[in-house]
Parts: structure tokens; sequence; C-alpha cells
């Protein structure tokens, strides 16, 4: 008894924490991937050409009709996106977790269809559908009505057209958010509703929606902040329609002569507004807990439809058809069309466009080996860093480890392009030259890809219960070694899907990617963007569809490994 | 730390040396011609690349790259395809901070080139073919540049969409209300060819010419490659502007398209190659710039590009307007090179982008 008291103690003198040493290397790491190119920033925010202190950039920013009108589109774009996003997405996420409407597990695996989609892909495929002349669905609309040669049913290229696209690629967060609270939502509180009389509508209207509320909101301000983001879309449909948002207007300030300063200045608000966005959301998700109090849940039962069960698929589909069905039949009709405006038939069907892509378009081979490169490099970095963080925060293995969390946490505030102009500004100048190189973009995508990395990892670890590591340590393995043998085969599967995931975010990554690439350094997503500025539409047809082709297979593989929880948050461009 | 010298770091320091020293002696007059020699195209080969930096039409860039690889097997060519004005923004980033990437450039927006060799950063390139044959006007004075193409922004109508007899027939036509919501147009702070065009319209007609014309619900798109391309697809009735070599190259290959050469003349852009100092290929770099003057370079240009060459023997293709029976606006790269920035600050604000 004596001598096994003694014991423990005299070890433990010896033995060196190794994770105290792992927490402050990655403390830095962490610190310098985000706090050095937020700093460089706020410091060009606030200096003039010379490097003088100076407030005179945010004065034009005000005064300057050309950058203050942005501003007030991006608030109005974003909040319109955030609108049409929840009506259509949370009664979705609804029929989907809570009713018996038929195929309910298809209508989810297309969401996430939507959801792997790059928002940029989507809005050019939606210039093929929707342009107003040589939009496909035009012209279906002029032969079915007859119509003049002019006139046209929809025009892409508009404020609403923006606000249309952008919501087709943004809805997803919203339906995973309130699909999932609804998933999570014990079915004992209906049930109790049901037992004291309540009909089944007083249950959806008195219990159900009130327990989703907060996630709607979530979702509201999810939405909210893509949408304000989002450089992509815009870029492609803004500029042929005579006006800037925020994020394409950041983008043009780099253009000869460059204003970095003025592009600082701009910068900001967007990361201020992301910063309170996302306290809010905070707020408002904290709350949730009490949704999931009671002890073991029962499945919730499901509503019966009857009828009206048909109805509510028809409506999904249609719902699903803009961001899935249509954009992918343009994209595929325009990769095999002699013009990408016409449909296929035997006369105009042709290999050309996929023989240029693959053999005559000498870019094409260097930006695919880049940006498999930089996404298996990401998503590997990435997961390993995200575990690593993880485990020392749910394990609380040192003190320090909420500020490591909340380090992790925090690129979600800072939107890609403004994190692609911070990088420009610090790692164009010693000490760290790394424009030019893989580094720097690696360094982008690693920081965007963290938060979502962290908390996909975060959630895993919390499902596994500390006493079987404490078992093993019992037992006398240490630290490591019950890493090793007990944490890390229960992490497989997450860790896989992690990895996935961080894996699709990355290859379609645009904004930071088209402040920060040089040609030599040119990812498939940049070189969509420089296609469509040619008018090269068959071509980014073409490479489009290889995206499509490498993204679902790799989420599919993410779903055979049953990746569990939609908590994943993918970043957009 | 030791350093070692290869025997060919050595020639590679004495050739740089035998190089630069004539150079110096004769500064003002333009280097020896580059003529296109076995131990030119081995020291190419060596090499084995050439970054080639262009605001050409891609799939016509990358013809130029594929038929240059055909003749010097084993030198590949990787074509950087932006707006002309894009390229410049991309050299200037890139060598702000000391990244050496390009080899050769061409760009539509001829005034780039003052800004370049002002900035010391051209190297002296005279290919044989324009140290002979090219007319002085087409030439640097120094050696360092010289005019690879010219190009033409003109107006353009999908036959489908336009009658022949409705057609505007100038820059003036294009203010009838009828057009309202019908017209594309490039961006003169993305296209140097509409740069060039943006100069010589606003010197010509005036600024209130664009003024009346942004009232018109224009499309804005951004490379002069474009229009022609959103005629073609029937996404727009009218080009305000665009190149003269793609609309040239879609209506060939039988789309419906159509070209207007205004009667207050037509835009001219020169748009000039050049190699730099720091090119890190420089052997392909020379060889490469050799080639494109070559008749048959400028002939592919010509034939498969619809471009315009000044090669005196480079023959036009039948069916095309000659270049000399077009009534052209005079072209002024050092006039685009002082009003760029005004330019594209002025347009914007008429325009919203």
């Amino acid at each position: 008894m004596t001598i096994a008291v003694s014991d423990p103690p005299a070890r433990m003198t010896h033995g060196f924490d190794y994770t105290k040493l792992v927490l402050y290397g990655i403390a830095l790491v962490l610190c310098v991937l985000i706090v050095l190119p937020m700093s460089w920033l706020i410091y060009y925010a606030f200096v003039d050409k010379n490097g003088a202190f100076t407030f005179g950039n945010f004065v034009t920013l005000v005064n300057d009709p050309t950058l203050l009108d942005p501003l007030i589109t991006t608030f109005t774009l974003a909040f319109s996106t955030s609108l049409i996003c929840c009506i259509v997405a949370a009664p979705m996420g609804w029929l989907v977790a809570r009713t018996d409407m038929p195929l309910r597990r298809t209508v989810r695996l297309l969401v996430t269809a939507s959801f792997v989609t790059p928002p940029f892909l989507g809005a050019i495929a939606w210039e093929l559908l929707a342009a107003p002349n040589s939009g496909l669905l035009n012209k279906i609309y002029r032969v079915v009505t007859g119509a003049a040669a002019d006139e046209h049913l929809l025009n892409i290229y508009s404020f609403s057209g923006l606000i249309f696209v952008i919501a087709c690629y943004t809805f997803p967060y919203v339906f995973v958010l309130v699909a999932n609270a609804l998933d999570r939502t014990p079915g004992e509180l209906e049930d109790a509703s049901s037992i004291l009389g309540g009909s089944t509508w007083v249950t959806a209207r008195r219990v159900t929606i009130p327990l989703v509320l907060p996630a709607i909101l979530a979702g509201a301000l999810v939405a909210f902040l893509q949408a304000m983001t989002l450089f992509g879309s815009p870029a492609i449909l803004a500029l042929p329609a005579g006006f800037h948002t925020m994020t394409t207007k950041i983008w043009s300030l780099f253009q000869y002569p460059p204003k970095p300063e003025l592009a600082a200045a701009a910068s900001l608000p967007l990361l201020i507004l992301t910063v309170l966005l996302l306290r809010a959301e905070h707020m408002i998700l904290g709350r949730r807990s009490y949704a999931v109090l009671g002890g073991k849940n029962s499945d919730p039962r499901l509503i019966r439809l009857g009828w009206m069960r048909w109805a509510a698929l028809a409506l999904c589909f249609i719902v699903l058809l803009n961001p899935v069905f249509l954009p992918y039949a343009a994209l595929f009709n325009a990769t095999f069309s002699k013009v990408a405006s016409q449909f296929i038939t035997f006369s105009n069907f042709t290999f050309h466009n996929i023989h240029f892509v693959l053999f005559e378009l000498s870019a094409t081979k260097l930006a695919l080996y880049n940006t498999f490169v930089l996404g298996i490099a990401t998503a590997t970095i990435g997961t390993v860093v995200a575990v690593v963080i993880s485990y020392l925060t749910t394990r609380e293995a040192v003190s320090g480890h909420r500020a490591l969390g909340f380090l992790a946490t925090a690129p979600v505030a800072i939107p890609g392009i403004v994190l692609g102009v911070g990088l420009f500004l610090s790692y164009t100048r010693p000490p760290f030259v790394l424009y030019g190189t893989l580094w720097i973009l690696l360094l982008a995508f690693l920081t965007l890809a963290m938060p979502a990395a962290y908390q996909q990892m975060q959630s895993a670890l919390k499902a596994i219960h500390p006493e079987l590591e404490d078992a093993s340590r019992i037992l006398g393995a240490t630290r490591l070694k019950a890493l090793r043998q007990i944490t890390a085969p229960l992490l497989r599967t997450s860790v896989i899907a992690t990895w996935c995931f961080v894996f699709v975010g990355t290859i379609r990554e645009l904004s930071a990617a088209v402040m920060l690439f040089t040609s030599e350094t040119k990812v498939i997503s940049v070189l969509i963007f420089d296609l469509n500025e040619s008018g090269d539409l068959a071509a980014i047809s073409v490479l489009g569809l290889i995206m499509l082709v490498v993204t679902s297979g790799i989420v599919a593989l993410a779903n055979r490994l049953r990746l569990g929880g939609g908590s994943v948050r993918l970043r957009d461009n | 730390m030791t350093w070692t010298f290869s025997r060919r770091d050595v020639l590679k320091a004495s050739s740089a040396l035998a190089l630069t020293f004539p150079a110096a002696r004769v500064l003002a007059a333009a280097p020896a011609p580059t003529a296109i020699t076995p131990a030119l195209i081995e020291a190419a080969r060596k090499e084995g690349k050439v970054v080639y930096y262009t605001s050409i039409d891609l799939p016509l860039a990358e013809k130029i790259a594929k038929s240059f690889e055909a003749k010097y097997p084993g030198i590949a060519v990787r074509v950087e395809r932006t707006g002309a004005e894009r390229v410049f923004q991309r050299i200037g980033q890139e060598y702000g901070s000391r990244i050496y990437a390009v080899d050769v450039v061409n760009s539509s927006d001829a005034a780039h080139f003052i800004a370049w060799k002002r900035d010391g950063i051209l190297a002296p390139d005279v290919p044989e073919d324009v140290a002979k044959l090219y007319p002085a006007e087409h030439k640097d004075p120094d050696g360092q540049f010289a005019s690879f193409r010219v190009g033409m922004s003109v107006i353009g109508y999908n036959t489908n969409l336009v009658k022949a007899e409705d057609a505007p027939k100038s820059f003036a036509d294009l203010l009838d209300p009828k057009w309202s919501g019908k017209m594309v147009k490039a961006h003169p702070g993305y296209s140097g060819n509409v740069m060039s065009a943006t100069f010589q319209v606003t010197r010509d007609l005036g600024w209130e010419y664009l003024e009346k014309l942004a009232k018109q619900k224009i499309m804005q798109v951004q490379s002069s490659t474009d229009p022609p391309k959103k005629l073609a697809l029937g996404e727009r009735a009218v080009m305000v502007d665009g190149n003269e070599y793609n609309a040239l190259q879609i209506k060939e290959a039988g789309q419906p398209i159509e070209i207007v050469y205004p009667s207050e003349g037509t835009p001219m852009a020169v748009g000039p190659n050049a190699i730099f100092k720091n090119a890190p290929n420089p052997n392909a770099a020379r060889l490469l710039n050799s080639y494109m003057f070559t008749p048959e370079c400028q002939q592919l240009v010509i034939d498969a590009g619809a471009l315009r060459s000044v090669h005196p023997g480079a023959k036009e293709k039948p069916g095309r307007k000659p270049f000399k029976d077009i009534k052209v606006m005079k072209d002024d790269a050092a006039g685009v090179e002082k009003m760029a920035e005004q330019i594209k600050g002025r347009y914007s604000k008429i325009f919203g982008v």
C-alpha cells in the first residue's frame, strides 16, 4: 500500500508533459496563421501610401459612391438571400425530419449535392440557363409561348438573378441546421403534447416550431454571412449587370494601379460585421441546448401527411431543380455542344471541348496538379491539427485549452477575400516571402478550413467518453499510448470524414485563391474564373464536370463512412 | 557552405558577360538581331520550357504554342492568358514581390511596353524578321519590343436578330433607343484592346458619347474576346466593341454574326511582344519571340487567328476586308499610357462597374 502510493508521484516528477509543448507550438502556429494577416490588414487600413497614420481611407470609403454603393448593395443582397433561404429551407428541413414524405434520404442527399457545388460554377451554369436571350430556359419559354425574339422570362444578369443564384447554394446551410435540430429534438415533448390532447398541428405549432426557431435564426445568420462574403457569383453575374458588391469591389481595388490601403479599409466592415453576426449566432445557438434535455430520447413520431406527402415531395424536387438538376444539365449540354447556348443535336454534338480542355489548354495540367496537391495537403495537415486541438480542448488536457479552441474557431469570422488581402499584404514582404509559392495558398486554405475541421473533430471526440482512455491509463499506458490504442481507432471514421470535407472545401475555394495565385500556382477554381472572363463557357463546363466527378466521389466516400451530423460548414467563395 | 561551380555555370557567366559588355557600349541603338541558330535552339531545348503571358484569345494562343512545340520539340510552352490590363497588373504584382515567372509577353495595350521599358525590366531582343523587314513605327528604336499583331475593335451584330439594312453603321447609330438593352460591351479596366479603343473614341467623339451610350442598358463583360462570343450565343444583338479577329473567326466558322467598321473610324490596338531581363528561360524566350515574327507564325496568326500583321511577307486572307481599306482611328500608345488610370476611373463612374 505504501509502495503503491509513493510510486506514482515519483514518476510524475520525472515525466515531462509533452502535451504542453504541443499546445504552445500549435497556439503559436494558429497565432501566425490568423493574427499576422489580420494585423497587416488593420495596419494598412490606417496608413496612407507613404506609411503615415491616417483615417483617410475610411473617409474615401464613405464619400466615394463607387465604394459606398457596393456596401449597401451587399447588405440588401445578404438580407434578401437569408430571408429566401429560410422560407425555402426550413419547411424542407421539417418535411425531411418529421414527416412521412417519401424519398426523404434522397432529398437529403440532393441537398448535399447543392452543398458541394461550387457557387461560382452554379452561377456560370445559370448564365447558360437564364441569360435573357441565349439562356436555355428563355429559349424554351419563347418556343412554348411564341414570344418575340427579344422577350425573356428570366434575366440572370440582374440583382434579383444574383440573389436567386446565391440562395440556390446557400439554402443548404439553413436546411442542414434545421433538419439536424429536429433530428436531435426528442419525441417525448411532442408525445406529451399529443397525450395532453394537442392535435398534430397544435403540437407542430406550439412545440416543434418553437424548438427549432433558434436553429432557423442561426441558419438565417449563416446564410446572411455566406451571401455577404461570397465572391465568385457576384463577380460572374453582377459585373455584366453593371454593379459591384463589396467583395468584387475589394478585388477590383487590386487592379492596376493597386490600392491595397483602400482594399484593407473596405475589408474591415466585412470583418467586423462577420464577427458581430457570429457572436449573435453563438448567443442564439447557445440557448438551443434545452432542446435535448431529456436523457434517453425516443425517435420522433412522423407526422402523416396523407395524400399531401406526394405534393410535398414534388415541392422538394421543384426546389432542387434549381441548384442541382438544371445547372448540371446545362453544364452537360454545353460540354457536348458546339455552341454552349444550343441544345445538343446530332449535327452539333462534339467532343472538341473535352479535347480542348484536356489536350490543348496548357494551363489545365498545372492547375489540376496544384489543386490536388493543395487539397491533399490542406486536408491532411488540417485534420491532424484539428485532431490535436480538439483532443487538448475536449479532454482539457492543458491549461489554456480554451484559448486554443477560440483560435481554431476564429477564422470563421474572416471572409475568404479578406483573408486573401491580409495574406497578400503579410507574405509579399520579408521576413516571410511566400507569395508566388503554393505555401501561401496552403496557409489560406488551412486557415479557412480550420473552424469546420475543428468543430467536426471536437464533436466526434466529445462523443467518446474519457473513461475508455482513463481505463487504459489506469492500466499503465501513457497518454500517447492510450491515444494510439484506444482513441485513434474510435476516431477513424470521423477523421476520414473530416479529411474528405476539408478536401472538398479546398478544391472549390476561389475568393482567397483569386487574390493569391500567380501563373505558377493557379488552381482549378481560378482557371474557371479566368475562362469565364474570356467567355469560354464550354471549357468551363468540362472543368466543372471534372470537379463534380471528383467531389461526388469524395462525398460518396464520406457518406459511406457514415458521416454523422451536419455541423460541417463548408466555406463558400 | 561551400560554393561549387560547374563548367556550365562558368560558361553561363562568361556568356552573360560577353552579352552585357557590347550591349553597354551601344546603349542607345538596337542590339544585333537574334537569328534562330542551332546554338540558340540547343540552349532553348536545355531550358525545356517557356512561359508566355498574353492577352490574345486563348484557343489562338494555344494554337501558336502548339505550332512552336511542333517545330521545336522538347520545349513546352505554357500559356497564361488573361486580359491585357490584368496581364499588366499580374506582372507588376509579381515583379513587386520579386517573382520572375514570365519569359515572353504579348499585350494588346502597347502603352504597357512604354511603362515596362521605363522601368528597365525588358531585355532588348530584335528577331531577325523585325530587324530586316518591319517598318520603323512598329519596332522600338532600342529593340525592346515590336508589333506582334495589330487588332481592331469593331461593331458587330447577330444576323439572326438584326437585318443587314437595320444594322448600325456608326458609333452614332448605337445611341438609337432601339438598341437599348440589346448591346454588349467589353471593359477598359480589363481589356487592352478596349482601353485603346476607349482612348480613341473619347478623343475623337468625346466623353459625352460614352455618357449617352451608358444610358442604353449595356451588358458589361470584361475581355474584348467575349462580346463576339456573346453575339454568337445570341445573348445580345449588337456589340459596341470587341476583337475583330474573334468576330472574323466566329463568322468564318459559320456562326450568324456580321462585322461593321464604324464610319467614324475603327479603333485600332497594336499588340507588341517583348521578353524580360529576368526571364527564367532566356534562350527559349528569345527563340519563341523570334519564331513569332517569322512569316510562318505571322501567317498562322492571320489565317487561323484572323488578326492583322505588319510583316510585309504575310498575305491577307481572301474574303476579309484588307487592312489598308479600313478607315482606322489613329493609335497613340503614349497617349494611352498617360491617360490609362483616368480612363479607368471615369469609365467606372459612367458605367457603374
